[in-house]
């Protein structure tokens, strides 16, 4: 392990990024590479987590997320569990907070839990014993998605202090902005967002963010390039005329990339919409895109969530 | 704190004594006392009771505290009929009365929807069987709350409703207000309106700005209520109706409202107390109990809100009263019921714009009782001769914490839950009959 010893991982859970210090963030990165190497492996298990069990609780629906906390907690050798909404009792009108006493009752050690509405992992947590993960709520935060996305930058760049990054986008409905606007800015890095202003949260430059409505102007001279998946689920109402004009204006092609670094480096979190947000020859640009590299980070980032979250319940079994 | 049931025999005389008279209908703030004879004030006065004690009557020495007219609610959600796990008559009513307040004024929105002669005279039973503080009903404005078909105002009215509204929601059609204002105007009753232009509003779940950003909540844009308002007063100056904008929460609203009553405008507005003792920062992370409509506000809005009690341009305050059980506000934010109880915190959190020096203790009365019965024509508000013994004794320096376990409410969904409050109501008189003693 690189960690810095020093450095405390003092939560409980997971919650979100903000509230989070620069040294606890650096902690969960460095770990978080460790992680890397053993994925890499041929023999891809440990036993660290031994007779622990992990429930993913996905109250939305998820693929690469879900997967990918799966895969963490498996290569750790833990017992991992997957429910979701769609088989759940929270279909037949149970409460979230009755679904949270009942999975409590079960005696799991991890929740990883993603849930439509904002603050609704928080109010879980309040109700279980053990160490919830927020695994993305509502329009709020998804941790582990700034972590992996920082993992990734990291590796290219070796810090984040200083660089310019621009997120692109749907801003207002992101989860995934929000907890990196926490982590890039308390990382000493700039950030930009980038977007239509019917997609921007009100007094979004109160985070410490550069506001854009020009996608040229946003995107010059940037290190990172960050794009969002346009949230048509989340939308009521038309928040833009039409996909054409969005791509035209605000999707990310060679011509807008241009006026970047000539390294910049491309992200989406994904699922894409090619075409929508972003053009598919920009995507797989080998050089420039981090799109494949951000899903392994995710493996690894959060199997460093599930170690640190796990040695604290140790010490709090211990001292108990 | 408890609430007693004295004797149901018809009361006799009863002398308060040792008082320190507060009327905001008259002004007057001396010492003194106050006889009442057969439920109702038969002499009160600066100099009454100074040569000795009257041997024909009980005697209530009050030791040197305040006594007041009891406070008159214009706001306050019952769920009863409908929803009696969230508050019955009985409960809103011993609330009520260890709140201090003696008269209050009940929304629509119950199930089923007072929108019916049958439904305004079930209420005036169910108060006078429940028998503690006086209740009236508003009717609804439109027929189930619907927003298009108005209602039997005449009959209504006839029937006891003392004011018109669609409760928690406007009425957001222009013709339908119109109308209301117009057609109401023949019955001498007030359009009370919950000012909120539902389309910008729509899926909001608290105030919008820095707070919504960062917890990732939708946004309500405090021009919503500024928008409805000034509606609202373009549609009073062509009808000539009476307005009453319920609830004021920001700085925008209230300068409309000012303006308006700067150009003649008939037209009144009330405020409730979350709105000038909390702002938005309440919310804090996700507590349901601070989701409100109108939401809290930002900080500049709720100096506004004080200015505005303070300038004379917000006429009254009202509890605004919306219990909620558990079930509808344990769930996550943006599901989650709006409203606060508030019938047992009226006074003490309203007495903090006496004790902070934006107001004096009569101003502060004056909003919370001769004002609003003003406003709905109603009785009370004053000690006068002749008006129903509706008074309170109250200490307004006594301090004390606000817990939500003592609440008498049925539902304990308070944001001022562990507040350290000041000032105490010690007894409440209906009809010259004690409803409330508070226990040792």
């Amino acid at each position: 392990m690189t960690a810095a010893t020093s450095v405390r991982f003092a939560h409980r859970h997971l919650l979100g990024v903000e509230g989070l210090s620069p040294d606890e963030i650096t902690l969960l990165l460095d770990l978080s590479e460790s992680y890397i190497k053993q994925s890499r492996a041929a023999d891809k298990k440990a036993t660290l987590l031994r007779g622990r069990t992990i429930i993913n609780l996905f109250f939305e629906s998820s693929t690469r997320t879900r997967t990918s906390f799966e895969l963490a907690g498996k290569r750790l050798g833990g017992d991992v569990i997957n429910m979701s909404a769609e088989v759940s009792s929270v279909k037949k009108g149970e409460t979230l907070i009755d679904t949270a006493m009942t999975l409590n009752a079960m005696h799991p050690d991890v929740l990883v839990v993603r849930h439509p509405d904002s603050g609704a992992v928080k109010l879980l947590s309040e109700k279980v014993n053990c160490a919830v993960i927020n695994a993305g709520d509502g329009t709020h935060e998804h941790p582990t998605q700034a972590l992996l996305d920082a993992l990734a930058i990291r590796r290219r760049r070796g810090s984040l202090q200083g660089l310019t990054v621009a997120i692109c986008g749907d801003i207002m409905h992101s989860r995934v902005a929000r907890s990196n606007i926490h982590l890039l800015t308390a990382m000493g890095a700039r950030v930009r967002v980038v977007a239509p202003p019917t997609l921007l949260p009100a007094c979004i430059d109160r985070m410490g963010v550069e506001v854009f409505t020009d996608m040229r102007a946003g995107l010059r001279d940037c290190d990172i390039v960050m794009m969002l998946r346009l949230q048509t689920e989340r939308m009521q109402g038309s928040f833009v005329p039409s996909i054409r004009e969005y791509f035209r204006f605000y999707g990310l092609d060679y011509a807008k990339l241009e006026v970047a670094k000539p390294d910049a480096l491309i992200m989406h979190p994904g699922p894409m919409n090619r075409g929508v947000e972003i053009d598919s020859e920009v995507a797989d640009d080998i050089d420039r895109s981090l799109i494949r590299e951000q899903v392994e980070m995710g493996v690894a980032v959060r199997m460093a969530c599930l170690d640190i979250l796990t040695r604290n319940l140790q010490s709090n079994e211990a001292a108990t | 704190m408890s609430a007693e049931r004295i004797s149901t025999a018809k009361p006799g005389r009863v002398a308060y004594l040792n008082a320190r008279l507060l009327d905001p209908g008259s002004g007057l703030d001396a010492p003194g006392g106050l006889l009442v004879e057969d439920g109702a004030i038969v002499d009160v006065g600066a100099g009454l009771f100074r040569d000795g004690r009257p041997g024909d009557a009980e005697i209530v020495d009050c030791g040197g505290m305040c006594l007041a007219p009891g406070l008159v609610d214009m706001r306050v959600q019952l769920r009863d009929p409908g929803e009696e796990h969230k508050e019955t008559m009985e409960s809103a009513s011993l609330a009520a009365a260890a709140g201090g307040i003696t008269r209050m004024v009940c929304l629509p929105n119950t199930k089923p929807v007072i929108d019916d002669v049958a439904l305004v005279e079930f209420i005036a039973r169910r108060a006078r069987e429940t028998g503690l503080v006086h209740i009236h009903p508003y009717a609804a404005v439109t027929k189930g709350l619907g927003g298009k078909e108005m209602t039997e105002i005449g009959l209504l009215a006839a029937a006891g409703a003392v004011g018109f509204t669609d409760g928690t929601q406007a009425v957001a059609d222009s013709r339908v207000m119109r109308r209301a204002l117009s057609y109401a105007r023949a019955f001498d009753r007030v359009i009370v309106q919950h000012p909120e232009e539902p389309g910008l509003a729509a899926g909001g779940a608290m105030n919008e700005g820095e707070i919504a950003t960062r917890l990732g909540l939708q946004g309500i844009s405090s021009v919503a209520e500024a928008m409805m308002v000034e509606r609202d007063l373009r549609l009073v100056e062509i009808t000539g109706g009476h307005y009453h904008v319920a609830h004021l929460s920001t700085a925008a609203a209230i300068d409309v409202v000012r303006a308006a009553k700067a150009r003649g405008l008939a037209v009144s507005c009330d405020t409730a107390p979350p709105y000038f003792a909390l702002n938005e920062l309440a919310v804090g992370d996700y507590r349901t109990f601070a989701k409100l409509s109108p939401p809290l506000r930002s900080e500049t809005d709720r100096r506004a809100v004080v200015a505005g009690l303070k300038d004379g341009t917000i006429d009254a305050i009202a509890s605004d009263h919306s219990p909620h059980d558990q079930d509808s506000k344990r769930l996550p934010f943006a599901q989650a019921a709006f409203g606060m109880i508030g019938l047992e915190t009226l006074l003490c959190v309203s007495l903090e714009l006496f004790h902070n020096g934006h107001l004096s203790l009569l101003e502060v009365l004056r909003k919370l009782t001769r004002r609003p019965a003003e406003i709905l024509s109603l009785p009370g508000g004053r000690l006068k001769r002749g008006e129903p013994a509706d008074i309170i004794v109250f200490d307004p320096d006594r301090a004390w914490r606000i817990k939500e376990a003592r609440f008498l409410s049925k539902s304990k969904n308070s944001p001022f839950d562990g507040r350290p409050a000041q000032g105490r109501v010690l007894r409440t008189v209906v009809g010259g009959r004690t409803i409330f003693t508070l226990g040792a």
